[in-house]
This record gives structure tokens, C-alpha cells and sequence, in this order.
């Protein structure tokens, strides 16, 4: 079969770069696997190691510092019958750390290569994740402060199942590859080699001193054992199969009539774990029962079960275009956290506007008709309170109906949720005894 | 008439699997999230894949990737994100890969506020990459904008081989609303122009009369090259300036020559207005409220919505702006289109409603400056 090398575009690296040994051999190992440039995708990012793939007749993709296995990543889960092989320095290693240590985890089917020269040989031989800290480089004092990464270590602690080391110069270097690219997962092969134009002229390394340091160095078999599990495309596939499709959105019909004309703004203001938001959303379907455009603003903190939450709906007979509240109809007040947060809404309330109030919740002077509601007295716990208060509103026709109620309780909770919500709805039956101040 | 209850972030990931989307990746970051969430509900089982990245760097370079492959991509951030998908843009935009990228926009700068709306980064999404190409951006009002500019970013981003970026906000995307689904007018879906397998393949060349190169996906009968560096029609580096300067004045013209088939716009004309409105996204909403107050007390102001902001829909503003004495400019910011619309009508006078503090500008308030200055 015939070399998958670029003859338009023979290499160019500099005399005696172990870069061009390590083409040789994957253009070999690629030949003896049998494999075409259309079955292959070398995915390179900068410095030397992102010539790779232009002298290479596969496809191929060039892109930024460190960002190779994303791209990669991306390839191989649109077209996972590709072989796609990433090349990669002790540069784009350090740059793109986050990624490395994420595709060990995830174990796609993946090859790294990383060419680890122990520099920046292309920006003039600065230091890189993988400099020793006594060699001499563009870096002047600075690798001597930071310990070198072991990124075969590295790799198979994060995850990594195939996780090989190898000298550039090693006779096996194309039996080597191919094992790593012939592997169902990600691996990663690290190839120390020598930079002759930036790292080999301050710093004595041979290929011998590259095959005894490798030696001295613990066995990396183990994490073949250790991190063995299926291909992360390949379990992909499996688990997304098992996904049931999401239903169609809702599409709600009006059947109903709204009790009033125009525009109707409504606040909820509670605190965590009182669902003022489903209540919120509650308002909305009944609004679309009645054939109202609705909308609904939601303020909340970040923490779950603490602090202020709030739901601004606005229901409309035609299109709502401001959605901010500017005059608000019902304020529905449960939390002294919710009434705080909006706080100067009160002072502009007119005497149209109705403020619900939970019994003992305070409020800033305001003008608008208040009309407190003892919820204990009646057994309806904290959580029903805005529930409760929108049955309240619904018993006086005031926003919405008793029956665009039921219907948006119909359209949100399925049938155990739904009789335990009708159940709060009934105790608020008696609603016009409750005390109106 | 029957309406459906819905975020903005929802209908922009079905806005997106409508327009073929088929691969998804983000990383979590509110007010964007829910875009996430609910691609991830959508794609598997529709035989696409969402993944979640380790980063933003991560998530859009996975999108690249998959573009390559043949598949429409998207994903979606917030400002914090957008800095840190800043050098892929770049990318994207050099080598012409077809990406729809979301930004919900929060309040900045930098971790600002994560639950709090802003229109903050218009200025940013032009020219946050390297190289000062025009970029696509499309702004959506409401939660219909959200459906169909999501499809309208997929078929421009797909026409003209490009990042199409969506310039939502917090205010539009988190908010619930109602929308008929069934009489929303969507476009019809396209797709890239794929090259006719002739060889050699130039991933890089445009036909004749074209500034778009056909396409060929990684992984095809024919060999495909794709790079990030400076690159001729092959797709290989090259230093020969003239070849560098076709391919950017190509690069460049095929967005700013196509502006006019790029711009949407809405607009609420009067007869002989003295007065143009000029708004986008959430704000838009507050200037129609304010347009319809001021003809009720019997005064004569227009509103023209822009949804396309990138190319500036330069000829359309003229145009519209003719007539008026004045053009008034609200934006959720601290002036940044308003530079804008200063550099197309010079010698109009022009106010501007600036307002970046979490809260919506209010109809009131444009109405006050329209009617008193």
C-alpha cells in the first residue's frame, strides 16, 4: 500500500528533528493498518507538532494552541468510523490541560501523540510543562522553579486506559503507534524526542540518555486495567437510543373567557420552597385557557431553599409588549424576603390595585385595597399559600376564573399532584370571611 | 388561535432542531443554560448529540469540529463565556465553518450579574475576534424571535459559511410567554452548498461570481483540509500576500456585500414622523409601548426594530430615518450601537436612552424623551 505522505509537501523540519522521525513511523503504521487518507483526520494545533497534518495526505485539521482534542472530539462524535489522530507538543499539552485531563475522562475514541521535545522550539526554546528543571532554556531561571509534569502519570490518573511512553528512537516505535491507534478509546502516547535547533545545543540529550531516563520510569500498564470501560461515542449511542423524545410543546386552546379587558399585571412575592414561580406559571396557562398572551418574569437567588422569590406574570388580550410591571392589578405578598425585594412597588400602588397579604407578613406604606388571609387558620401549609391565593382571586372573578384555573392545574400536574392541588383550591372556600383590612 | 407557554432559551433550541441543528455543546452558565438543558432533552433522541464541555473553549471547539464533519452546530453562552470563546470565533471566522453561537447577555463587565439582563456585549460580538471581519448578528425581541431567528442564524451561518451569532439577553431568554406556534412564519431550511466532488477540491476557493466557497465535509470520499493559519484556496498556509489579500477582501465582501439580504427588521411606521425610534432586542418592546403612547396623545414618532445589528443595516436606517428630525437610540447599555447609528446619519440629531442597571428601560421613560427631549 502506499505512503498516506504529502509528496506536494515533503517535510520541513530542521535537521535531525525528532518530529520527522515520528511521521515516518505513523505514516508507516498507518500503512500497515491498512488505512486510507479518507479513513483518517490528523488534527494538529500550533508550533512543530501542527505541521503534522499538512504533510500528511488524510484529512486534516489545524487549529489553535491546546485545542486539537476539542475539535477532535467534535469529528469523532459526527463520524465515529474515522480514524482521528491528534498531534500535539509538551506545548499545546500545558495549554490545553483542561482538555487532555477531559478526554482521558471520557475516553473517545481518540489518538494523542504528544511530541514532547521539552520546549518551545518554534517561539525559540522557552521552557513548557515537560522541561527538566536543570536544563537550560529560553525560560532563564524559571523551569528551575516548577517541577516537570509526567503527563503519562497525569494522563492515567485522570482516566486514561492506554497510556504509553515511548523514545523516538526506539525500534518499536511503529508496532507502538499502531497499538495506540488500534485501541477502542482514547490513548496516549508520549514521544520524547530531541529538539535540535532549540533544546539540544544547551542540554546533553541522545537517544540513549531518552531510552535510560524512559526505563528508570514506573511501568504504565497497570491503568490499561485500572481505567478499562467502553468507548465514550459507543456508550453515547447506547444511552441516547434509550432517551425517550420530548413530548411536543403544549398547545393550549382558549375555551374560556376572561373576566376582565385589557392588560392585567400580577406580583407574586414570596420566599424559597413557597413555588411562587409554579404559581406564576400557573397564571400563565390559565390566561392562555382564556386566549391571553401571557408572560412571566421569575427573580430568585441562586441558593435553593433560601431567601426571595418572586414571579411577575402579565396576561393581555393582545401581544404583550412591555414586559415589565408597571401597574401591577393583585399583588399577592407571602415573604417578608419577597416584599423586599421589591419594595418601591408599594408606594406607587393605586387604590385599584389589591394587595394579597399573608396574615403577619409586613408591608411599606401603600395605597392599595389590602386583604389579609390567616393561611393556618384554615390548615393550608406555607407551600399552598400562593396556590391558595390565586383560588382567592379566582372565587372573586378577579383575573381569572374558577374554571381557568382547574384547566391550568389540569394542563400542570398530573393526576395524584392535581387532586392534592384541587384539595387546597376547596379550602379556600370560605374566602370571603377572611378578614379584608 | 391556541398558544404555547414558553422560555425564550426553549423555543431557541427548538428554533434550532427545526433548522436541522444536530449537534450542541455548552457549558453551564446562567441566564444560558436553559438552552443546554433542553438541547439535551432534544438532540439524543433525535438522533444528534449534546455534549457538555470541560470549558467554553472546549464546548465551541467540539461545535467546530462537528460543523467540519458535516453537522449544523450550535452552542450558547453568556458574556464570560464569550471571552473565552473569543479565539475560536476567530477561527471560525478565518476558515468559514458554519456555527450558530447564542449569547444570552448578562450584565457585565466581566462576572457581572448572572441573573440580570444587559444588551452589554453588541460591540463586543463585532469585534471580539482577530481580524476585524464582519461578523452576522440577529437580535431577538420576544420569545417568536427566539424560534424563528434561531433558524434564520442556521440558514445564514450555512449560506455564507460563518459564525451567525444570536445576540439574546437575560430579559428575552429567561422570560415565559406565550407564542402561537402554528402561525409563526418560519423559513425555509438551507443548507451549505456542497462542491461537486470534482478534484482537486479548493476548501478555501469560491466559484466564479461567488464569494462562498462550496463545501466538502471532513470525513469524505474527498480529502478535506481545514486550518486555522493564514491559507490560500487549498487550504494550506501560504505568505504570498496576494493571495492573503484576496482571500480577506473575499472574506470580508461576502458578509458586507450581502447586507441587504442579511437585514430583518420590524417597524411601526407613522405618517410624517418627526421623530425615529431606533431599538433592538427586550428594549424594542418598551419603544413600540412608547411609539403607540406618544400617537394616542397625538404624537408622530416611528419605531424601527432592528433584528440584524452585524452588517449595520446601513442603507435601511437611511432610509428610514429620512424624514424624521430626530432619532432616538435606547439600548440596555452604556452607548454602543448608538456609535452606530452617530456614524450613518451625521447632522441628525440623535438622543440617546442609555440604562445598564439589571432593569428594562421602561415605555415611560422613552416616551418622555420623545415628547420632551
Amino acid at each position: 500500500m502506499d505512503s498516506l505522505l504529502n509528496t506536494d509537501r515533503p517535510p520541513v523540519f530542521c535537521p535531525g528533528c525528532a518530529h520527522e522521525r515520528v511521521l515516518h513511523a505513523l505514516d508507516q503504521a498507518l500503512i500497515g493498518m491498512g488505512l486510507t487518507g479518507r479513513q483518517v483526520v490528523i488534527v494538529t494545533d500550533i508550533g512543530c507538532s501542527g505541521l503534522f497534518d499538512t504533510f500528511f495526505n488524510t484529512h486534516a485539521f489545524h487549529g489553535l494552541h491546546g485545542r486539537a482534542l476539542t475539535y477532535a472530539t467534535g469529528i469523532k462524535m459526527a463520524r465515529s468510523e474515522l480514524t482521528v489522530i491528534v498531534t500535539m507538543g509538551d506545548g499545546g499539552l500545558g495549554i490545553g490541560g483542561a482538555h487532555v485531563l477531559s478526554t482521558c475522562r471520557r475516553n473517545i475514541d481518540l489518538t494523542l501523540l504528544v511530541l514532547n521535545n521539552f520546549n518551545y522550539g518554534m517561539t525559540g526554546g522557552q521552557c513548557s510543562s515537560t522541561t527538566p528543571r536543570d536544563a537550560e532554556v529560553g525560560s532563564g531561571f524559571l523551569n528551575r522553579l516548577e517541577k516537570p509534569m509526567d503527563i503519562c502519570q497525569v494522563a492515567g490518573t485522570a482516566g486514561a486506559a492506554m497510556v504509553s511512553r515511548v523514545s523516538t528512537y526506539d525500534e518499536g516505535l511503529v508496532r507502538h503507534l499502531q497499538e495506540a491507534i488500534a485501541y477502542d478509546g482514547f490513548s496516549l502516547v508520549d514521544i520524547w524526542g530531541i529538539c535540535p535547533g532549540r533544546y539540544a545545543r544547551q542540554n546533553r540529550l541522545t537517544p540513549r540518555r531518552i531510552a535510560d531516563s524512559i526505563a528508570e520510569l514506573p511501568d504504565l500498564s497497570s491503568f490499561k486495567t485500572l481505567n478499562d470501560r467502553m468507548e465514550y461515542g459507543r456508550a453515547y449511542r447506547q444511552e441516547a437510543v434509550l432517551q425517550d423524545a420530548p413530548p411536543d410543546p403544549v398547545r393550549i386552546e382558549p375555551v374560556f373567557k376572561a373576566p376582565w379587558k385589557g392588560r392585567r399585571e400580577v406580583v407574586v412575592l414570596g420566599g424559597a420552597g413557597q413555588r411562587i414561580v409554579t404559581a406564576g406559571e400557573l397564571l400563565c396557562l390559565a390566561g392562555a385557557a382564556a386566549g391571553c398572551y401571557a408572560t412571566q418574569k421569575n427573580d430568585y437567588p441562586v441558593t435553593v431553599m433560601r431567601g426571595h422569590s418572586v414571579s411577575e406574570v402579565i396576561l393581555s388580550e393582545t401581544e404583550i409588549e412591555y414586559a415589565g410591571i408597571e401597574n401591577p392589578a393583585v399583588v399577592i405578598a407571602l415573604a417578608a424576603e419577597g416584599v423586599g425585594r421589591r419594595k418601591g412597588m408599594f408606594g406607587r400602588l393605586s387604590p385599584e390595585s389589591m394587595v394579597i397579604r399573608a396574615l403577619g407578613v409586613a408591608l411599606p406604606p401603600c395605597g392599595a385595597t389590602v386583604v389579609d388571609i390567616d393561611f393556618k387558620s384554615k390548615q393550608i401549609k406555607s407551600p399552598d399559600w400562593a396556590l391558595a391565593s390565586l383560588a382567592v382571586l379566582a372565587r372573586e372573578n378577579r383575573i381569572l376564573t374558577m374554571a381557568m384555573l382547574k384547566k391550568a392545574l389540569e394542563l400542570r400536574y398530573s393526576e395524584g399532584v392535581l387532586e392534592a392541588a384541587l384539595t387546597v383550591v376547596e379550602k379556600t372556600n370560605i374566602s370571603r370571611h377572611f378578614n379584608i383590612s | 388561535m391556541g398558544l404555547t407557554l414558553m422560555e425564550g432559551n426553549e423555543a431557541i433550541a427548538w428554533g434550532a432542531l427545526a433548522a436541522g441543528c444536530r449537534f450542541f455543546a455548552g457549558y453551564p452558565i446562567t441566564p444560558a443554560t436553559t438552552i443546554y438543558n433542553t438541547m439535551l432533552r432534544l438532540l439524543p433522541p433525535n438522533g444528534g448529540i449534546c455534549l457538555q464541555g470541560e470549558d467554553e473553549i472546549a464546548s465551541i471547539g467540539f461545535c467546530l469540529g462537528a460543523s467540519m464533519a458535516g453537522l449544523k452546530a450550535m452552542t450558547a453562552t453568556s458574556g464570560p463565556g464569550m471571552s473565552l470563546y473569543s479565539e475560536q470565533i476567530s477561527f471560525a471566522l478565518g476558515s468559514e465553518i458554519p456555527i450558530v453561537i447564542v449569547d444570552v447577555q448578562r450584565l457585565g463587565p466581566s462576572t457581572g450579574s448572572a441573573t440580570k439582563g444587559a444588551d452589554g456585549d453588541i460591540q463586543f460580538l463585532q469585534w471580539g475576534n482577530s481580524g476585524g471581519l464582519p461578523v452576522i448578528v440577529l437580535a431577538p425581541v420576544d420569545v417568536k424571535d427566539c424560534y424563528v431567528l434561531t433558524m434564520q442564524a442556521f440558514n445564514l451561518a450555512e449560506r455564507f459559511r460563518c459564525p451567525v451569532f444570536l445576540a439574546a439577553n437575560k430579559e428575552v431568554s429567561m422570560i415565559r410567554e406565550t407564542l402561537d406556534l402554528e402561525r409563526l412564519r418560519l423559513p425555509e431550511v438551507l443548507e451549505r452548498r456542497m462542491a461537486d466532488g470534482r478534484e482537486p477540491f479548493l476548501p478555501f476557493a469560491a466559484r466564479e461570481g461567488r464569494y462562498v466557497p462550496d463545501f466538502l465535509p471532513i470525513g469524505g470520499q474527498t480529502l478535506v483540509r481545514q486550518t486555522s493559519s493564514t491559507h490560500g484556496p487549498d487550504g494550506y498556509i501560504t505568505t504570498d500576500p496576494n493571495q492573503i489579500a484576496l482571500m480577506q477582501a473575499r472574506r470580508f465582501a461576502k458578509i458586507s456585500t450581502a447586507a441587504s439580504k442579511i437585514t430583518c427588521y420590524d417597524e411601526y411606521p407613522v405618517a410624517n414622523p418627526d421623530t425615529l425610534v431606533i431599538a433592538y432586542g427586550v428594549t424594542a418592546r418598551a419603544a413600540r409601548a412608547a411609539v403607540k403612547r406618544v400617537e394616542e396623545s397625538g404624537g408622530k414618532a416611528g419605531l424601527l426594530v432592528l433584528k440584524t445589528l452585524w452588517p449595520v443595516p446601513e442603507a435601511l436606517i437611511r432610509e428610514k430615518a429620512a424624514p424624521c428630525r430626530r432619532v432616538i437610540v435606547p439600548e440596555m447599555n452604556l452607548g454602543q450601537y448608538v456609535r452606530e447609528i452617530e456614524r450613518i446619519l451625521p447632522g441628525k440629531t440623535i438622543d440617546f436612552i442609555g440604562q445598564m442597571n439589571g432593569e428594562l428601560i421602561t415605555p415611560g421613560r422613552i416616551q418622555e424623551v420623545i415628547q420632551h427631549g
